[in-house]
């Protein structure tokens, strides 16, 4: 045993004695509470070697009935250090990184195994790590890149639905950025460490972290956890589709389509950006500092036309929407029932959300079917809200034209008791 | 032509006969007379009732997928629906605070007293039963406000001792409110409540015509004292016309409510959402919601809203039979009726108005 002083092993064997002693009757106190003597040391280990009791019971491999020796091998029933690490009992140490993948692929590559535990767990990990940039540098000899625990933890490894798990969805964002936002680190490669910083602001991660949405995209649903892209996905620019759809599908009938891919463009992140995914708005068609088509075409020329009048169209059937909006709003609060209008403001805003995605074509004529649609529908809208309030002074005018009749009847009344009562 | 009518029904039906009493009928009039009118106006309020329900139900489907939907269509395809909704649910809200204040002021003007028992009986049983008439009419339009309502004032019956899980069941015709609640409270609304009612207000007119007009003990007393300030009227023509001027009034009112603050229909009931926040009862239940509030979760080894409900139970019966624990005698046995009585007005109105601004 090297890292214990000598002095100290005679203590400690004797220490095993009791312990294996108190072990044995908690054992038969409680049922299937296996014997570790690794933890019984790492316990009062320092800095990375500290593996405590507490910290192991979290991990979803301990709580399956996995030990340290499912890993590292030895006899862990074994209170002497000398014969529980020895080779002649299966010890393997720490674990090479070059070997780690390797390792966790043992069992997580055996469909048989894996089904004893999770039968809808994927048993293609490693096959999809070597074909990831980490699998063939690791291949390549370079140990800094990531192996399985640096992105899963260990000792303490939960399941990703655990929401203290490092690979949860809401967490993986911050576990990649631990080794890409390091400069220093990340410096031999030459690519950018402002990736988690710009997904920080993105729309994205006000989408999972602010609002919680667990299917909103992170790091890995667009670059993939374990290496390979996901289904369909030729390079990571175009994976916007596999969720905006509709926008791909305008995107790819379009000029820009083939215009992008002649220069090597890439796709909706010229606009949008990749990391950095504002949301959208219609201002990104305009041509201020919001506007994203002047940054390619020229004043005047026939797509800033095109641009000019794709915007119009938008901002009148938002402004139509909105119009509509504040008139219901004033029949509302005067007490009249306007809740089928109601209803239909959602269509016109389907259809101005509609227009929006088929702003993908850059088409005007196409823009404009699905505009004057909703247009139709606001102006209903903006009608039966103007409606509601004509009947309403109708109403007023039909109860001040009764209670003056009322009045005259109580006049009338009064004048009549006071005759009879002369 | 109309002499020739009456002559003509009178050969018949002898009709002088039958109105003879209200011809010689007389009203004691004196100065506090005004609080006789709250009597009529809420009976006036309750023909208003029968007559927009009557008006209602050619449209209106009980239901769960049909009632708010049919209502929606009322307020806004039938022509004046709604206007006589709007009639109908804000004569609803006045006649139970025309009724309380009607039973208040027979309480203060102490019209409850031997020989008008009987009077009082039928009145308390009458406000209980308005107030069950606003219970059941509150969840037919099937909107979520009123679906929660009903939930929380069902289990509340729920929570009687011994017989509270069948009345519960019984009240929502199942374990949860549905709709067979619905159907079950539009029952209860249009046929139950209806019939009873008319037979209760048919006792209580009956009992007011035959004992006529309680006059207050303080103006009896100046009355006895000086005998030549006694004032009667007649109750036809005089003291009607006068109820005929209270009903024109109360129907103005009910016109400038309907047509400035139209009764709202809100959002339809959805069973799989969770209640609104701050959820509250009509303001005619709202003391009483307050009560159960302010109660603690134990009291003793008993369950708060147990004890809660069984003390509310157990002041309407009480109430109910508060007449028959004032004795004839004069002196300290009245006094305390009327401190109850004050004290009661002041809960009831203190308590509604702290749950009404209560969170």
């Amino acid at each position: 045993m090297a890292i214990l002083p000598t002095n100290f092993r005679p203590f400690l064997a004797a220490r095993s004695v009791l312990l294996a002693g108190s072990i044995l009757l908690a054992a038969c106190l409680a049922h299937g509470q296996a014997v570790n003597s690794c933890l019984d040391c790492h316990s009062a280990q320092p800095g990375r070697l500290e593996v405590t009791p507490e910290k192991f019971s979290q991990d979803i491999h301990a709580q399956k009935g996995l030990t340290c020796v499912s890993c590292h091998g030895g006899d862990a029933s074994n209170y002497d250090p000398d014969q529980a690490m020895s080779r002649k009992a299966g010890w393997k140490g720490k674990i090479d990184r070059k070997q780690i993948p390797q390792l966790c692929a043992s069992c997580h590559s055996n469909p048989a195994y894996m089904r004893t535990y999770n039968p809808g767990l994927r048993t293609d990990q490693l096959d999809q790590y070597h074909t990831s940039m980490h699998g063939k540098r690791l291949a390549a000899g370079d140990t800094k890149v990531a192996v399985c625990t640096d992105c899963h933890s260990v000792h303490d490894l939960r399941p990703p639905s655990d929401p203290r798990s490092t690979v949860n969805p809401v967490n993986v964002a911050q576990t990649c950025s631990r080794c890409h936002s390091d400069a220093a680190y990340m410096k031999p490669y030459g690519i950018p460490t402002d990736q988690f910083a710009n997904y920080s602001i993105s729309v994205h991660h006000d989408a999972m972290v602010v609002r919680g949405d667990l299917s909103a995209p992170t790091c890995t649903t667009c670059h993939g956890n374990h290496g390979a892209l996901p289904p369909g996905v030729d390079k990571v620019q175009n994976v916007c589709a596999n969720c905006h759809a509709f926008q791909a599908q305008m995107y790819s009938k379009s000029s820009h389509f083939k215009a992008f891919q002649d220069k090597g463009l890439p796709g909706c992140v010229v606009c949008h950006k990749n990391h950095a995914i504002y949301m959208p708005s219609d201002m990104m068609l305009g041509a201020g500092h919001a506007g994203v088509c002047m940054k390619c075409h020229a004043p005047g020329d026939k797509c800033d036309l095109a641009r000019s009048a794709i915007l119009t169209d938008l901002t009148q059937l938002d402004g139509a929407i909105k119009d509509a909006d504040q008139s219901l709003r004033l029949a509302e609060s005067s007490g009249m029932e306007v809740s089928e209008a109601r209803l239909a403001q959602d269509q016109a805003q389907d259809s101005l959300t509609k227009a929006r995605v088929t702003v993908h074509t850059f088409q005007t004529a196409l823009v404009d079917v699905d505009v004057q649609a909703g247009m139709k529908i606001a102006a209903a809208n903006l009608k039966a809200g103007q409606d509601a309030m004509v009947e309403r002074n109708h109403r007023r005018i039909g109860l001040g034209i009764c209670l003056v009749a009322i009045a005259f009847m109580l006049v009338g009344l009064w004048l009549y008791i006071k005759k009879l009562e002369s | 032509m109309y002499a020739f009518l009456l002559r003509w029904l009178d050969e018949r039906l002898q009709l002088d006969e039958l109105i003879a009493p209200f011809k010689h009928k007389t009203v004691p009039w004196h100065r506090l007379s005004y609080w006789y009118f709250f009597g009529g106006i809420t009976l006036f309020l309750f023909i208003i009732q029968v007559l927009t329900g009557i008006l209602l139900l050619l449209y209106y489907r009980p239901g769960a997928n049909e009632a708010f939907e049919s209502v929606q269509y009322i307020m806004t395809r039938v022509q004046f629906g709604w206007l006589i909704r709007s009639i109908h649910a804000w004569a609803a809200n006045l006649m139970i605070f025309t009724a309380f204040v009607h039973m208040f002021s027979v309480l203060f003007l102490k019209a409850y007293r031997k020989p008008r028992e009987l009077t009082w009986v039928t009145g308390m049983i009458l406000l209980f039963l308005v107030m069950g008439f606003g219970f059941s009419g509150y969840l037919l339009p099937w909107n979520t406000l009123a679906f929660f309502a009903t939930k929380v004032g069902t289990e509340m019956a729920g929570q009687v001792p011994v017989v509270g899980k069948a009345m519960m069941i019984f009240l929502r015709g199942g374990p949860e409110v549905t709709g067979a609640t619905l159907t079950r409270f539009f029952g209860f609304h249009v046929a139950v409540l209806p019939g009873l009612v008319t037979v209760l207000i048919a006792m209580h007119l009956f009992f007011v015509q035959r004992q006529g007009m309680s006059v207050p003990p303080k103006v009896e007393a100046e009355w006895i004292a000086n005998p030549s300030a006694r004032r009667e009227m007649k109750f036809f023509p005089n003291f009607m016309l006068r109820e005929l001027m209270a009903w024109y009034v109360a129907m103005g009112v009910l016109g400038a409510l309907a047509a400035f603050f139209p009764w709202n229909l809100s959002v339809k009931a959805d069973p799989f959402i969770s209640a609104p926040a701050g959820i509250k009862p009509e303001w005619y239940f709202l003391f009483m919601f307050q009560t159960l509030k302010l109660i603690p979760s134990k009291v003793w080894f008993v369950d708060g809203e147990v004890l809660g409900i069984l003390g509310c139970s157990l002041a309407g019966l009480l109430w109910l039979l508060l007449p028959f624990f004032e004795n004839d005698k004069a002196g300290r046995g009245k006094a305390w009726i009327t401190g109850l009585s004050i004290f009661a007005l002041v809960y009831v109105v203190g308590m509604s108005v702290y749950g009404y601004l209560a969170n």
